[in-house]
């Protein structure tokens, strides 16, 4: 029992981290129609932005976060602006391929910036654990998981109770009749993108600190749990995106340590996918996805 | 109304192809015959991606796992079972032609981002799967084949086949089942209505694109002479993906030109960054580690702004304004394109 209790706050540790860059696919499905595959690299991208603050500018850990976050954010609108933007007209298909070739351009980027040899970020947490009875909970778990959802009551707050939220709301769900009620529909995609970059800033820095060290690849992992549970609450729910996160990273954890013998961390991805696949066959629009009737 | 027949610009393109590649050995030094076989094994794998893609509409991002497949088969057929591994290349694209008509299955469910984002799980869950069993595929570190080939033998291996690849691609899709395919594309409501079968045209789809990947998977491990798990992650996916796109989607000539991006562009980023700083007066390293990789992003990206109808596109472009001139001296409309006369007031 005591192990299954520290497995699951891990897990939810874990969790969070997926759930934050899962969020951020899911407000740009959701405003853009597209998955962008370079979410995972902007969140690498703003982790060595943050990196670069910390240890060659000496910030301390906290005003590199918020700074990192800001800069983030206008990155994510500058994008949707410069590389997003021109290609409105053209089919899906170019736009996932605009952003492959961001997830291209980004991890170079950041390899010829910062080398690709491994980085150490400062971990900001507490390392040790809180015992409660013989339960020791790793305080770092814990920690990722209020952050990720203290950002998430935020945007759930701006998305439900500004005025704001409510345009970006509306040009995401119908932006030729927002258009023509006065709504800027360009700048609110362009939002979009730079909340979506924000959360998976969150999503890179936390995972950084949890890692011992980082190189520019240490996101296309966790980018493939991130695309399964956004898939798996239902790519156009932000709820299911954070739920799915926190559940994923559970059932990981679990599963790894309960079958051991099957779920060796070699296995962790396929076994995700795995569930991301039976989950998909019985449930195509995730779990908390809305089903579209179809007359097909 | 004079009824001219219309040069046919895309059998014109592919012979005058063909003929470059019979042709080319005759100029390229080995290592290039080995580029271009490589160049071969992905215009193949391309190929089957485009029917997929480009026809009938459906993405994959699993290709590199029926590549792997098909690399597997002929791997270990040779070494193990003392086959000649170009007798064992159809078995290689049927095995990965059987797996992705069985993936297609599930597929049916799933559109869209869906589809894409269930596909992502076949390379992954096929490379686990190889370092796993390591007495069969040899696991992680790899298995060398029983011959090593020159680039001139990997050449005219490649090639043949390729061409009859292509031959085949064409075939399948002049007819029947490439109206079908293209009419799923469009609109499956139309699809059903006009009596195609959705489940089965696209089980289809995915299992002869799967089988392209399958064929291209064992000559890119006969031309290298050795297989390893990593080389077929989801990155060589998007690279096929890549090939598609630029090649332009819905073109099988345009597929050649997706090809040679794949396998040329990276090698040549260096040399690009050096052409484009020189002019500015920018002294960056080239080779540094991450900027043949950003310079190859940018020119994705280029490409897809400049050409968002690839190679093939700009090539249809290029034809209708020569042929304009051809057809019409002094008119303005081009041939096939009946323009009502307006009528007088």
């Amino acid at each position: 029992m005591t192990q299954f209790v520290q497995q699951v706050v891990a897990g939810l540790g874990d969790g969070a981290i997926y759930a934050s860059l899962a969020l951020a696919l899911v407000l740009i499905y959701r405003a853009t129609h597209v998955i962008n595959f370079a979410q995972g690299e902007m969140g690498m991208f703003s982790t060595y932005i943050a990196y670069a603050l910390i240890v060659h500018h000496g910030w301390s850990f906290w005003p590199a976060f918020v700074f990192t976050i800001f800069v983030s954010f206008v990155g994510g609108a500058a994008i949707q602006q410069t590389v997003i933007r021109p290609l409105a007209r053209a089919g899906e298909l170019t736009i996932v391929m605009a952003t492959i070739a961001l997830l291209v351009l980004l991890n170079g980027l950041a390899s010829w910036i910062w080398l690709p040899d491994e980085k150490i970020l400062p971990n900001p947490f507490p390392t040790g654990t809180w015992s409660i009875g013989d339960v020791q909970i790793p305080q770092q778990s814990v920690y990722n998981l209020v952050i990720v959802l203290a950002c998430v009551v935020l945007l759930w707050l701006l998305f439900n109770f500004t005025k704001l939220g409510l345009a970006l709301r509306a040009s995401a769900v119908n932006p030729v009749a927002s258009r023509l009620l006065g709504v800027r529909v360009t700048w609110m995609l362009a939002l979009g993108w730079g909340f979506a970059a924000a959360l998976s800033a969150v999503a890179g820095i936390l995972a950084a600190s949890a890692q011992f060290v980082f190189t520019p690849t240490f996101m296309q992992v966790t980018i493939i749990y991130a695309f399964a549970a956004a898939v798996v609450g239902g790519i156009e729910s932000p709820l299911g995106a954070v739920v799915g996160g926190l559940a994923l990273g559970v059932t990981i954890n679990l599963l790894g340590t309960y079958l051991d013998e099957f779920v060796t961390p070699d296995m962790r991805l396929p076994v995700a996918l795995a569930i991301l696949l039976v989950v998909l066959i019985l449930r195509p629009a995730g779990v908390l996805g809305r089903t579209v009737v179809r007359r097909v | 109304m004079t009824l001219r027949r219309r040069v046919p610009w895309g059998v014109v393109l592919a012979l005058a192809g063909a003929l470059a590649i019979v042709l080319l050995p005759f100029v390229l030094k080995d290592t290039n015959e080995y580029r271009f076989a490589f160049v071969g094994s992905f215009f193949i794998a391309a190929l089957g991606l485009q029917i997929l893609t480009g026809y009938a509409g459906q993405i994959s991002l699993g290709h590199s796992g029926f590549m792997l497949l098909g690399a597997y088969v002929t791997t270990i057929l040779s070494v193990d079972h003392g086959w000649n591994d170009l007798a064992t290349i159809p078995l290689a694209g049927l095995v990965a032609g059987a797996a992705g008509f069985l993936f297609g299955f599930p597929a049916l469910r799933l559109r869209g981002v869906y589809l894409a984002l269930a596909t992502f799980a076949i390379p992954i869950a096929l490379i686990s799967l190889a370092k796993k069993y390591e007495g069969l595929t040899g696991g992680g570190g790899g298995k060398p084949l029983t011959r090593v080939v020159t680039g001139h033998e990997a050449y005219v291996t490649t090639w043949p086949i390729a061409g009859a690849m292509f031959l085949l691609a064409w075939l399948l899709l002049r007819g029947r089942l490439g109206r079908a395919f293209r009419t799923i594309r469009e609109s499956e409501i139309a699809a059903v209505s006009l009596g195609v079968n959705l489940a089965v045209t696209k089980t289809l789809a995915f299992g002869i694109s799967a089988f392209f990947a399958g064929i291209a998977g064992a000559l890119y491990a006969i031309t290298i002479g050795f297989v390893n798990p990593d080389t077929f992650t989801i990155a060589l996916s998007i690279l096929l993906l890549v090939g598609v796109v630029v090649g332009g989607l819905g073109s099988l000539v345009g597929v050649i030109f997706g090809a040679l991006f794949i396998e040329y562009v990276p090698l040549y980023s260096p040399d690009i960054l050096d052409w484009v700083q020189e002019p500015v007066g920018l002294s960056l390293d080239p080779k540094a580690a991450g900027a043949p990789a950003a310079v190859y992003g940018v020119i994705l990206l280029l490409v897809l702004y400049l050409a968002p109808t690839g190679a093939a596109g700009l090539l249809r472009g290029f034809v209708r304004s020569i042929t304009r001139r051809l057809y019409t001296s002094g008119g303005t409309e081009p041939p096939g394109q009946v323009v009502p006369k307006r009528r007088e007031a």
